[in-house]
């Protein structure tokens, strides 16, 4: 193992077709044109002196460290801008080209503090490197004017930053332009007192600064360094792994000491974040060495009781046999477990597996049931797989961009950010959304158009938009001709060209004027590739399905399928959501989205697992929880998923808990869901286990271990554990088998091993012999479909029956925010609480003065299903009549007020619509006062049981 | 019939006192009831004459100046209005010696008409090579431009003709032209001059060089601190417009050129084309690397001509009377006129355009008329700021491109500043490297530290410290500077720096012998 650096180029590469030859200190190198005479040079292992340039941004030409002499040609130009051409002869090196570089060098040292050894980059600090490089031995000057007492800014919680080691040489702030699209950075000032400045001239803390580390990476001196380095030192050795955050699932190099992580890096060959990051993979990695981080199993007859710490085998022992007491007393059916998008692939394929085989029944569901199980069902129904259509980077090819109930620049911030690069390039965007995300105007992006349509009518929307493309002609006749059902098409296109669908009539209903709609459509609709990606602002409706067929009808309506620049691609909430629905998570579905009562299917796993598999989908979550109140369903194993907290309608699922006889739960902290449990088995975080991770464009990327797991199991080895115990042997050495396993039973993944993990980096899927190295773009020549064809599906509106009263006369919609991710169990454990401490409610400003609302105000939000407290923040982000917060904070309890209405095929919560009533009230709401002394006793069971032990 | 009276608006002129001047005029000729036209007309550069009153006569335009407003009584007591004799009067203005020698191309109208009124340019020859432009094929204007000679009149010397055919010839959808009017070398005027005095010219040449090159919008990018060039320039523009010279159909004949006028926010750095372009963009004024050209990615990415207000003003004439007659004049490769300023320390200053050939001996003291102290002349800086100082030795260097190149020197946008014997040449060293730390905009290394550090070596220079090792030290800096900067400011720095170190060592407290390079 080493630190093993990634190599700079110093310039981005380029792509073209015409090849050149040069020569470069009298060697031949051949590259694109465009591509720069550094990059070249380096290409073939010629290293030119560089600082201000680095191949993660467009070369600048400031340093001039890397000036080059060429043939012919007159002066000292700069190698890093300098493009190849055919017969260049370049000279790197000689006594003219030392000099000036040696005076350059003299320049900055003149201005930089002689601190080497003491300085936190030392060993990693380019200028280091360069004043060796060209072989600086004086400086000759007596300087006056110095920044040697520039003031260190502390104020960000991951980083510090020391002007006065700065060099000016502004790849901080290209890297916050190009690279993040957040310009928080600029240079202060000019010549002599240029100075690089977070916004006017602030604390990085106050300013416009989202901390993704794009600025930190991309210095080459020690002036922004992570504190981590800071405080440790650097790093020895480093390991490529998956972030475990959301749906993005960017590549870092876990830069280790030992088993210490000093610092996550993003991965420059990481294909899906291509060397970027966010606040959350970057820094927020503490909470896996958190103090609440349980390392010992526990059990506890009564969630009255205190937790008791025993040994991994009396725990394995303990739940097997409640799972066979129950299941003894209550019936085969009465046990179930979950899954989790936040685990690997591994495990989740193995608790599904335990389910089925070893519980013998398949009441087995994950979370994705509360997120994208509308995506699952719609682009299953439609285009034949539950999946997006495209990779990431085909978004560079997009000419019109729709943001759909998404809101990229918080959740999934790395494609966040690459879209922002692709809209300052000149695509057009439409955006529709109920609240003012921050894409609808950021710097140097602004929607085209913004759809500001009322929570709920989604349906009607995009139906309005199919409308105006059929009756407007805009229908891409010749691909669905060519691609789709015509039949299913016509059928459909008499349906939405009906007058209840234009715009003109939809508008009373959404609340958008129907001229902007036209507008949008024929916009979407004329463009040579327009991509359509949403999020759960989409799926979590009562309509979830409707929209996401009908978002499929569009794309396939227009052409906009099966090539680069286009598609329908959900942005996934969760590292693994895609990965645990592909691995057989729904209680209807085997691996591959293939039905349980499918005979081939059933036949093909039964013999696999050495038993018979049963053909009757189990039961749903929230079937799960009626079946609990109901005395039918009594044991629960539990992998890595809070329901206590992030399901609907929380004091029923309260209510459901309790209810059970054994609820198993593994998670690395004691979760809200914990609280109600009678064994806890100590999970693993990504960074104690090996697997992969499957992101939201397929691509299934490594996660490796990189220090031992605290508790002494990754979590696939504790399932293991318990489905032996049960009596269902599995005996696998390590998760590569497992994976193994899975491509043998799943034909998308039969090309799928770790070798060729290792040797890719990644895969998407489908990875068989038809496509050995993945598939980036699905559907090019034909839908997956059974016949080959694309179905068009009729999208009738129905409204929600969650509707605005005069005692609930508000609509309150959910979201997230940059830096907690979901529940908060990890991030609330790490200083990105810095940025976000605690939920509150967005009110826009004609609903809070009708109320004597103002920022900061405590207020009560009231819906049929509950009551809580939030403080205000009043806006004009949202539009008036909607309300929004986030849900990142337990004792926020914003699913105390969701209800339970759900999406009609899939029963994904209706999250996105709660009708609520808002008042100024002056102290938390009853569930607020008893979820605060419901935590107190846990923690107290929690702490006398292990000062017990 | 009225007598026509001209007092110059010209912005020199005017701190002269010539606005007084003008208004006393007005109100004397109302008391005295005599029926007067007053015409703010240009200047016609002979500054020390400032504020120069003429009086149209049947002889021709009769001069009288310096004029203060106390000496309008006095005149009209003289019958100045009819030419009359005075103590101020000069003869006729043209047959001013150093009127009549000059050979004015590019300054034909400036001083002689109204520089707003399209009347009277038209009258005097305005927008007839416009007019051949439009008979014209767009190669055809090109090669008339290339065949005169014309090279960039900002300092650079670029071939204007190779440039605009690089334009031309760049496919795009929409190009620029961009007029460079952030004129701030020391010693300069002449595009002030022309921009006061006649503004139409420069949008002649600039819609000419649209229709060369397809280009349908142009930019004068003007400095902050010509507030009057920029209201003559935006009144002549409005005029344009409304005379169909400008905007859609330009005079029936289908093309397009727009025009405005944008001020610079005060960086000399803005002068040099490519951070011109960032801050017409709206950004910082940094200097771009090149390639890409800005002929081939300018302005907004697009293709741009970037040229100078003389480049530009000098195009009418070019297409009025042919490429040849312009090239006529001139020696060896630097063909035309160049409009030199003479400033500083001198006797006449004012604008002079020639022929290229001329000698700096026989501008500083035939037109000049030597120091205006009376001391010897010391040393000349031509070319600006950034230009070098040429010594007594070096005096009779022909005005010429190439002549001065060969002495490592430049002639740039033909600004002179003359010194007399009592300045120290050290001083005017540290003062070019303060003027490069103060403009620097803090893009590359060896401009924005250097420049720094250039200060603080000459202030040891200065005080006598450790002239064995500073000296060295400031010819390493300066190469430094010349070899490694990303534009001409801190590539040219090093000029004066070390022709003031050359050419006067004992100024720096050292020997002669000792510090030659």
């Amino acid at each position: 193992m080493s630190i093993n650096k990634e190599k700079d180029f110093g310039t981005p590469a380029r792509a073209s077709d015409n090849m050149v030859t040069l020569e470069i200190d009298g060697f031949q190198v051949t590259a694109p044109v465009g591509t720069s005479v550094m990059r070249a040079a380096a290409s073939i292992g010629i290293e030119i002196p560089k600082l201000c340039a680095t191949d993660s941004i467009e070369p600048f030409g400031s340093c001039r460290l890397c000036v080059v002499q060429i043939e012919g040609g007159r002066g000292m130009p700069a190698s890093c801008t300098t493009p190849v051409s055919e017969g260049l002869k370049v000279v790197t090196q000689n006594k003219k080209l030392a000099d000036v570089r040696r005076g350059i060098m003299e320049l900055y040292i003149s201005d930089h503090p002689l601190d080497c050894l003491t300085c936190s980059a030392n060993g990693d600090c380019e200028l280091q490197d360069m004043a060796g490089a060209v072989g600086l031995r004086e400086v000759r000057y007596n300087p006056v004017e110095t920044h040697l007492n520039a003031v260190k800014d502390q104020s960000n919680p991951y980083f510090s930053f020391d002007p006065s080691k700065c060099i000016v040489c502004s790849r901080c702030v290209r890297a916050c332009e190009e690279t993040q699209g957040t310009f928080a950075l600029t240079i202060d000032g000019r010549g002599f007192d240029s100075k690089v400045s977070p916004g006017q001239n602030e604390a990085f803390m106050d300013s416009e600064c989202v901390s993704c580390g794009a600025c930190v990476q991309a210095c080459p001196t020690a002036t922004l360094m992570e504190k981590t380095v800071i405080d440790n030192g650097q790093p020895e050795h480093a390991i490529v792994t998956t972030c475990a955050y959301c749906g993005v699932g960017c590549s870092f190099r876990a830069e280790m000491k030992g088993e210490q992580v000093i610092r996550m890096v993003p991965a420059k060959d990481g294909k899906a974040n291509h060397g970027h990051s966010c606040v959350k993979g970057r820094f927020a990695f503490g909470y896996a060495t958190h103090k609440d981080r349980i390392t010992k199993p526990m059990i506890r007859a009564s969630i009255n009781d205190a937790w008791k710490e025993v040994s991994w085998e009396e725990a394995i022992a303990y739940a097997a046999s409640e799972l066979k007491r129950i299941q003894a007393k209550y019936g085969k059916d009465s046990i179930g477990g979950l899954t989790s998008s936040r685990c690997t692939n591994e495990e989740t394929y193995l608790v599904q597996k335990l389910i089925r085989a070893g519980f013998g029944n398949n009441n087995v569901d994950t979370c994705a049931r509360v997120c994208h199980s509308p995506t699952g069902y719609g682009l299953k129904q439609t285009f034949g797989e539950s999946s997006g259509t495209q990779d990431f980077d085909s978004i560079m090819k997009a000419d019109v961009i729709v943001v759909m109930g998404v809101n990229p620049t918080d959740g999934h911030p790395v494609f966040g950010s690459m879209m922002k690069k692709r809209l300052r390039q000149g695509a057009k965007l439409i955006v529709i959304d109920p609240r003012e995300i921050d894409l609808v105007k950021t710097p140097h992006v602004k929607a085209d158009y913004h759809l500001k349509l009322r929570p709920g009518t989604n349906v009607a929307l995009v139906n309005a938009l199919a409308h105006v493309i059929v009756t407007e002609n805009l229908v891409d006749e010749a691909f669905v001709n060519a691609r789709c059902d015509v039949a299913a098409f016509n059928k459909w296109r008499t349906f939405i060209a009906d007058a209840r669908h234009a715009p003109e009539a939809t508008e009373s209903i959404t609340g958008v004027p129907a001229a902007e709609i036209r507008a949008a459509a024929r916009l979407y609709a004329t463009a040579d590739n327009s991509a359509f990606h949403y999020g759960l602002g989409v799926t979590e409706h009562s309509q979830g399905s409707t929209t996401v067929i009908g978002i499929a009808n569009l794309a396939m309506a227009t052409g906009n399928l099966g090539r680069e620049g286009v598609g329908v691609n959900p942005l996934r909430g969760q590292n693994n959501v895609q990965g645990s629905c592909d691995m057989g998570s729904f209680p209807h579905e085997l691996p591959g989205y293939r039905h349980v009562s499918d005979p081939a299917t059933h036949a093909l796993f039964s013999e696999a697992w050495q038993t018979e598999l049963s053909t009757n989908p189990g039961l749903r979550i929230p079937n799960m929880f009626e079946a609990a109140l109901d005395g039918s369903f009594m044991g629960l194993y539990c992998e890595g998923e809070d329901i206590a907290q992030s399901d609907p309608d929380i004091k029923h699922v309260h209510a459901a808990l309790r209810a059970m006889e054994c609820v198993i739960v593994q998670d690395i902290f004691l979760n809200e869901t914990a609280k109600f449990a009678h064994v806890f088995l100590p999970g693993a975080s990504f960074l104690e286990k090996t697997g992969t991770f499957t992101n939201a464009e397929r691509r299934i990327s490594p996660v490796r271990q990189v220090m031992r797991p605290l508790a002494g199991y990754a979590d696939w080895e504790v399932t293991q554990l318990l489905s032996n115990a049960l009596g269902y042997p599995m005996n696998y050495s390590h998760p590569s088998e497992i994976m193994d396993e899975i491509a043998r039973l799943t034909p998308s993944f039969n090309g799928v091993s770790y070798e060729k993990i290792d040797e890719l980096g990644s895969i998407q899927w489908p990875c068989n012999e038809e496509a050995p190295e993945g598939t980036p773009v699905m559907h090019t020549d034909h839908f997956l479909r059974d016949n080959g064809k694309g179905l068009f599906m009729l999208t009738e509106y129905v409204p929600t029956i969650e509707k605005v009263t005069p005692m609930f006369p508000l609509i309150l919609t959910t979201g997230r925010i940059l830096s907690q991710y979901n529940v908060g169990a990890q991030t609330r454990r790490t200083d990105n609480v810095a940025w976000h401490s605690e939920d509150r409610l967005e009110i826009h400003s004609h609903d809070a003065e009708d109320r004597g609302i103002v920022t900061g105000d405590w207020v009560g939000i009231k819906s049929r299903a509950g009551e809580t407290v939030l403080r205000a923040s009043v806006t004009d982000r949202v539009q008036p009549g909607v309300v929004y917060t986030t849900f990142h904070f337990p004792e926020s309890g914003a699913n105390v007020i969701t209800t339970d209405n759900s999406d009609w095929a899939t029963n994904c919560p209706e999250y996105k619509v709660t009708a609520v009533q808002i008042t100024k009230v002056h102290q938390p709401s009853e569930w607020q006062k008893s979820y605060r002394d419901f935590t107190e006793q846990q923690l107290e069971l929690l702490e006398s049981g292990q000062q017990h032990a | 019939m009225s007598i026509t009276i001209y007092v110059p608006c010209d912005s020199s002129a005017a701190s002269m006192g010539a606005d007084r001047v003008a208004i006393a005029i007005a109100e004397e000729a109302a008391k005295r009831g005599i029926d007067i036209k007053l015409i703010r007309n240009g200047s016609r550069g002979m500054y020390w004459l400032e504020p120069l009153v003429e009086v149209a006569t049947d002889k021709g335009r009769v001069a009288y100046g310096p004029v203060q407003p106390g000496d309008v009584s006095g005149l009209f007591d003289a019958n100045f209005t009819q030419g009359g004799a005075h103590a101020l009067n000069l003869g006729l203005t043209e047959e001013l010696d150093y009127f009549k020698k000059q050979q004015r191309l590019t300054f034909a109208r400036i001083g002689k008409t109204d520089p707003i009124s399209l009347t009277d340019y038209v009258a005097n020859d305005g927008y007839r090579g416009l007019k051949n432009a439009l008979a014209m094929t767009q190669a055809d204007i090109v090669k008339a431009v290339t065949d005169s000679g014309l090279r960039g009149r900002g300092g650079a010397a670029f071939p204007t003709g190779i440039k605009w055919n690089t334009v031309l010839n760049t496919a795009s959808l929409q190009k620029y032209i961009i007029c460079n009017a952030d004129e701030g070398d020391s010693g300069t005027f002449s595009d002030r001059m022309v921009m006061e005095g006649d503004p139409f010219v420069l949008i002649e040449g600039m819609t000419i060089a649209g229709l060369a090159v397809d280009a349908s919008q142009g930019y004068i990018y003007l400095r902050i601190e010509y507030p009057h060039a920029f209201e003559i320039l935006n009144a002549a523009i409005a005029t344009a417009y409304k005379e169909g010279y400008l905007g859609e159909n330009i005079q029936g004949s289908g093309k397009t050129f727009n025009l405005e006028v944008r001020q610079g926010a005060g960086a000399y750095v803005c002068g040099e084309e490519t951070s011109l372009m960032e801050s017409l963009e709206g950004k910082r004024g940094l200097v771009r690397f090149k390639p890409p050209l800005p002929a081939i990615s300018g302005l907004f990415g697009q293709p741009t001509i970037v040229n100078n207000v003389i480049s530009l003003a000098s195009v009418p004439v070019i297409l009025d009377k042919g490429g040849d007659y312009y090239r006529d004049f001139g020696m060896g490769r630097s063909r035309g006129t160049l409009p030199i300023q003479l400033a500083g320390n001198i006797k006449r200053p004012g604008l002079v355009e020639l022929g290229f050939g001329l000698t700096l001996r026989e501008l500083l003291y035939d037109f000049g008329g030597g120091s205006a102290s009376g001391r010897p002349i010391k040393a000349v800086q031509v070319g600006g700021p950034l230009g070098a100082y040429l010594p007594e030795a070096q005096f009779d260097t022909p005005l010429d491109y190439e002549a001065f190149a060969a002495n490592w020197t430049v002639l740039g946008h033909g600004g002179i500043v003359v010194f007399d014997d009592t300045v120290n040449m050290a001083e005017m060293a540290r003062y070019s490297m303060e003027f490069c730390k103060i403009e620097s905009c803090g893009k590359c290394t060896p401009c924005r530290i250097g420049s720094t550090r250039g200060v603080e070596v000459m202030d040891d220079i200065i005080n006598g410290r450790n002239l064995d090792k500073n000296i060295p030290l400031l010819r390493d800096l300066c190469d430094t500077l010349l070899n490694g900067s990303l534009c001409a400011l801190g590539g040219m720095t090093p000029y004066p720096v070390l022709s003031a170190l050359n050419h006067f060592p004992e100024d720096f407290g050292i020997n002669a012998k000792a510090t030659a390079a």
